[in-house]
C-alpha cells in the first residue's frame, strides 16, 4: 500500500535518537509548518528543576514562541505536547498521558488538556521530551516523527482522509511495513468538525492489537484541535522503535516494579468492589451524581432525573466489549477505557458504517447526555462517535447544545431560526443534525460551533435575548464551558472550577462530597486551603505524565483510617516513590506542591500577559451558583426556603418567590467573593488575583520577563 | 433529633437504624465510613446498628473522584 499513496515531502530534519536517560530525552522537537523549519531544542537541568515536564514544558516553550498579542489563530501560536518524566512506565498504572496547550480560540488564554493514547511516550522515547509545533501551512500536512528511519518530516499526504476514524486506519496502513509495527505508531488529529468549529478536540491514537484497530482518547478542551485544523495539519505522528519496560532508564528501577505491585494487588482486590472502572469505566458516575443532586440535566437547571438509571454504569457495563485489555498505556490496570463495539451508525456521512465507539466516558454521557435531556444510550454512542471522528469536544457541545435548547424553550430561538428544528431538551435527532450541520459549517450548526460565550454574544446580538439571563444560563467561566458537575449547593466547587487557570474543568479541583456532602472543609479557610491543595496536587500529575485515576478511584479501605483520607497518602506516598526513583531526585509531598505552585503561578501570569487571568474573570455563570430561573427554585424549594430560614434568618412564607430568588442571589455571590479573597490570599495573590513578586521570587520563577508582567499589572492596581 | 456531618439536624425515632438513615438521604454510594459520637460502624452492621437519640453521626464519602 505505500508505493501506491503519494507523499510530497516538504522538510526533513535528520537526527539520532538519545539514550532517555532518568526520564528525560533531555532535547525538545520544533516544528514550523509555515517555514519547513525543524530543530532540535536542548532541555536545561533549570527547565527540568523548575518545570518538570508535561505542562510545564508545554508552557515554558509556548511562552518563548508567543507574543503579549498572539491570539490562537496567530501563526505563532503553537500546539505543545509533552508527557513527561514519568511518561512511559509500565509499572505503574495511569503513566502515558499527554499533555497539550496552546492559545485558545474560545478562551483566548492558555488551555491545557490531558489524554491518554501513547503519543507522548512514543514521542519522548523516539527522542523528545515535547513537540512544539508553529505556523500555518498553505495546504494540508502531517508531521512525522519517524524514529525507525531517523528523521523529523514535514509531508503533504492529500489522499488523507479528514475524519479521525477513517485517517487512522489510512495512516497506520501507510507507515507500517509489517503489522506488528502498528502497536508503535501513534497519531494526533482532529476532524472536519475542528475545521468549522472553536470547539476543536485532539485525538490521540493508541493501536489495538486485539480489535487489530485504531483506537482514541482525547485532549478536548479549550479547542486544540481547532488550532490543529487552523495551522492545516491533518495529524502529528509518532513511528517509533519497539522498547522495553525500562524504556525510561530510571535511576531505580527496583523501587518502581515495588510501588507498581503494590497498586496492582490493590486493584485486583477492590475495583471488583467498589467503582468497577475495569468493567464500567468512569460511567460508574452517572447514578451517584444523580442520586446525589449532582448530575447535570438540561443545562444545569436540575442535578437528577429518573432516566439517569437508563445511562447508569450498570447499563454501560452490559454495552461495552467486556474481557479486552483497555490499551490506553501500557501496564494500566485500572483498565477505564472500553469501548463498544459494531456500533451501527444510523445518521451522517456513515450512516450504516459498523463502528467502534470509545467509551462512553462520564463526562460525554452528561455533556451530550442527561444535561440535553438525552437519556437515549444509542443517540449517546451515536453523538460520542460523531463528536470523536469529527474532532470536537463533548463536553463543549453538549453544553452548546443544552444552552440553545433553553433558548429555544424560552423563546429566544424559534423553528425559523433553527431552521425547521424542534429544539426542546431531549430531542436527540436535533443535536445530531446539528451535529452535522455544525461539521459541513451550515446552519444552526455554525451557532454551535462557537461554544457557548459566542453563542451568548450572537443570541444577544443577533435575536435581542436579555444578556443579563443568557449570561446567567450559558454554562461558561473564562470562555470554557462547564464539565459535568452540579455545583450549586457547594461553594468549594463553584471555586474549584472558576478560580482556575484555564476554565471550569474538574482536572484542578474536585471538592463536591468534602464539601456538599461531607461538610470537611465549612470554613472560607477550610475551603481556600483545599483551594490550594487540591488544585496543585492534581497539576502535578500532568507534568509528570500520570493519570489521576489510580490516585482516587480504587483505594483501599484501610484508607479511611488515615489522618486525611481525602487525600489517600498511601497513594501520595507511592507518586513521591516512583517520581524518585525515576529520576534520581529524592522529593517529598511539598517539593511536588512546590513543583505544580511554579507551573501553576507560571501560567497565571501567562494569562495576565495576554490580558486576562484577573479577579475579572473568575466568576462563575450564576446557574452555576444558585437557582436561575422560578422553575429552578421551585424544584427544590424546600431546601431553598429552609436555607433561607437557617442561613439568613428570613421566613419564606412571608416572602414572594421573587423575594426569595433575590435573597438567595445576594447571599450566593456575596459568599463568593468571600471565597475569592480567601483562596486569593491562600494563593500568595493579590485581592485582583495577581501573584506577588514575593511568591515568584520564593517559587524561584522571578525571571525578568515574568516579573515584568507582574510588575506592570501591580503598578496599574496601584 | 440527631446531627449528620455536623450540619443537618434529622427526626429521631426508636429503632432508627444506620441503613435508615442511608436510604432516607439516598446516601447510595458504596464507599464510605459511617460514625456514631466517634465510633465507627462497620459496614455489615449497618441493618442492626440502631442510633441514638442526639447522636452526632458522620457519613463521609470517599470519594474524591472527577
Amino acid at each position: 500500500m505505500t508505493n501506491k499513496i503519494i507523499r510530497h515531502v516538504l522538510a526533513e530534519f535528520p537526527y539520532q535518537t538519545p539514550r532517555i536517560e532518568r526520564g528525560y530525552a533531555n532535547q525538545t522537537l520544533y516544528v514550523n509548518v509555515g517555514t519547513g523549519e525543524i530543530k532540535a531544542k536542548p532541555v536545561s537541568d533549570e527547565m527540568k528543576l523548575k518545570f518538570t515536564g508535561g505542562k510545564g514544558f508545554d508552557l515554558w516553550l509556548l511562552w518563548h514562541a508567543v507574543h503579549d498579542d498572539t491570539k490562537w489563530d496567530s501563526p505563532e501560536n503553537e500546539i505543545v505536547i509533552s508527557t513527561g518524566p514519568c511518561g512511559g512506565i509500565t509499572q505503574y498504572p495511569g503513566s502515558g498521558k499527554s499533555l497539550v496547550t496552546t492559545v485558545s480560540p474560545t478562551t483566548e488564554i492558555i488551555t491545557d488538556s490531558n489524554a491518554g493514547g501513547h503519543f507522548g511516550p512514543l514521542l519522548k522515547f523516539s527522542g523528545w521530551d515535547a513537540i512544539e509545533v508553529q505556523g500555518i501551512a498553505e495546504k494540508d500536512v502531517m508531521v512525522i516523527v519517524d524514529a525507525i528511519e531517523g528523521k523529523v518530516t514535514i509531508e503533504e499526504m492529500p489522499d488523507a482522509p479528514n475524519d479521525t476514524h477513517l485517517l487512522g486506519r489510512w495512516l497506520y496502513d501507510v507507515l507500517a511495513e509489517k503489522p506488528q509495527e502498528k502497536y508503535y505508531i501513534a497519531m494526533v488529529s482532529a476532524g472536519t468538525g475542528a475545521e468549522h468549529s472553536l470547539l476543536g478536540c485532539l485525538n490521540f491514537s493508541l493501536y489495538d492489537r486485539k480489535r487489530q484497530d485504531v483506537r482514541y482518547k482525547q485532549a478536548a478542551r479549550g479547542g486544540p484541535g481547532t488550532v490543529l485544523r487552523q495551522k492545516h495539519i491533518k495529524a502529528l505522528v509518532v513511528r517509533a522503535q519497539p522498547f522495553k519496560g525500562d524504556a525510561n532508564h530510571p535511576a531505580d528501577m527496583e523501587r518502581i516494579a515495588r510501588v507498581g505491585a503494590d497498586i496492582q494487588r490493590e486493584i485486583a482486590t477492590w475495583d471488583s468492589v467498589q467503582n468497577r472502572m475495569r468493567n464500567r469505566g468512569t460511567s460508574y458516575l452517572v447514578e451517584i451524581m444523580s442520586d446525589y443532586d449532582l448530575l447535570p440535566v438540561n443545562n444545569f437547571k436540575f442535578g437528577s432525573h429518573p432516566q439517569a438509571r437508563d445511562i447508569n454504569g450498570a447499563y454501560w457495563e452490559t454495552r461495552v466489549t467486556q474481557g479486552l485489555p483497555d490499551g490506553c498505556w501500557y501496564g494500566c490496570t485500572v483498565a477505564c477505557a472500553h469501548a463498544v463495539d459494531g456500533f451501527e451508525l444510523q445518521t451522517g456521512p456513515y450512516k450504516g458504517h459498523k463502528v467502534i465507539v470509545d467509551g462512553p466516558e462520564y463526562e460525554t454521557i452528561g455533556a451530550i447526555g442527561s444535561t440535553c435531556g438525552i437519556f437515549d444510550p444509542d443517540a449517546i454512542l451515536e453523538l460520542n462517535f460523531y463528536c470523536d471522528t469529527y474532532g470536537i469536544d463533548t463536553i463543549s457541545y453538549g453544553n452548546t447544545i443544552s444552552f440553545l435548547m433553553e433558548c429555544y424553550e424560552v423563546g429566544i430561538l424559534d423553528q425559523e431560526k433553527t431552521g425547521g428544528l424542534e429544539l426542546t431538551f431531549g430531542n436527540a435527532a436535533a443535536s445530531l443534525e446539528i451535529l452535522h450541520q455544525l461539521a459541513r459549517g451550515e446552519g444552526l450548526g455554525k451557532i454551535a460551533a462557537l461554544g457557548v460565550r459566542k453563542a451568548k454574544t450572537y443570541v444577544i446580538e443577533h435575536y435581542g435575548a436579555d444578556p443579563q439571563f443568557v449570561q446567567d444560563i450559558g454554562m461558561e467561566n473564562k470562555g470554557m464551558e462547564y464539565s459535568m458537575y452540579m455545583g450549586k449547593e457547594s461553594l468549594a466547587q463553584q471555586g474549584g472550577y472558576a478560580l482556575t487557570n484555564k476554565g471550569p474543568q474538574h482536572d484542578e479541583a474536585w471538592l463536591i462530597f468534602m464539601d456538599q456532602v461531607n461538610n470537611q472543609i465549612p470554613t472560607f479557610e477550610d475551603k481556600a486551603e483545599a483551594l490550594h491543595y487540591f488544585p496543585m496536587w492534581r497539576t502535578w500529575f500532568g507534568l509528570c505524565g500520570f493519570c489521576k485515576l489510580p490516585w482516587n478511584d480504587v483505594v483501599d479501605p484501610k484508607n479511611s483510617k488515615s489522618a486525611e483520607p481525602a487525600k489517600i497518602p498511601h497513594h501520595v506516598q507511592n507518586y513521591v516513590d516512583i517520581f524518585s526513583a525515576v529520576t534520581g531526585r529524592e522529593v517529598d509531598i511539598n517539593e511536588i506542591i512546590a513543583m505544580s505552585e511554579r507551573v501553576y503561578n507560571f501560567q497565571r501570569v501567562f494569562n495576565i500577559r495576554l490580558g486576562k487571568g484577573l479577579r475579572e474573570h473568575d466568576y462563575p455563570p450564576y446557574r452555576g451558583v444558585g437557582p436561575v430561573t422560578e422553575e429552578e427554585y421551585e424544584s427544590r424549594r424546600e431546601r431553598y426556603d429552609q436555607q433561607l430560614r437557617e442561613w439568613l434568618g428570613l421566613d419564606p412564607d412571608a416572602m414572594t418567590l421573587q423575594e426569595k430568588m433575590a435573597a438567595h442571589r445576594h447571599y450566593r455571590t456575596e459568599r463568593y467573593e468571600r471565597l475569592m479573597d480567601a483562596v486569593y490570599e491562600r494563593r500568595g495573590w493579590t485581592r485582583n488575583g495577581v501573584p506577588t513578586v514575593e511568591k515568584l521570587k520564593a517559587l524561584g520563577i522571578d525571571f525578568p520577563e515574568v516579573l515584568a508582567v507582574v510588575e506592570k499589572k501591580l503598578r496599574a492596581e496601584d | 433529633m440527631i446531627t449528620l456531618n455536623k450540619r443537618e439536624e434529622l427526626e429521631w425515632h426508636e429503632g432508627l437504624t444506620v441503613q435508615d438513615i442511608l436510604k432516607q438521604k439516598t446516601f447510595t454510594y458504596p464507599h464510605i465510613i459511617v460514625s456514631i459520637n466517634g465510633a465507627v460502624i462497620d459496614h455489615d452492621a449497618y441493618a442492626e446498628t440502631l442510633i441514638p437519640d442526639e447522636a452526632d453521626v458522620r457519613v463521609i464519602h470517599l470519594i474524591a473522584g472527577g
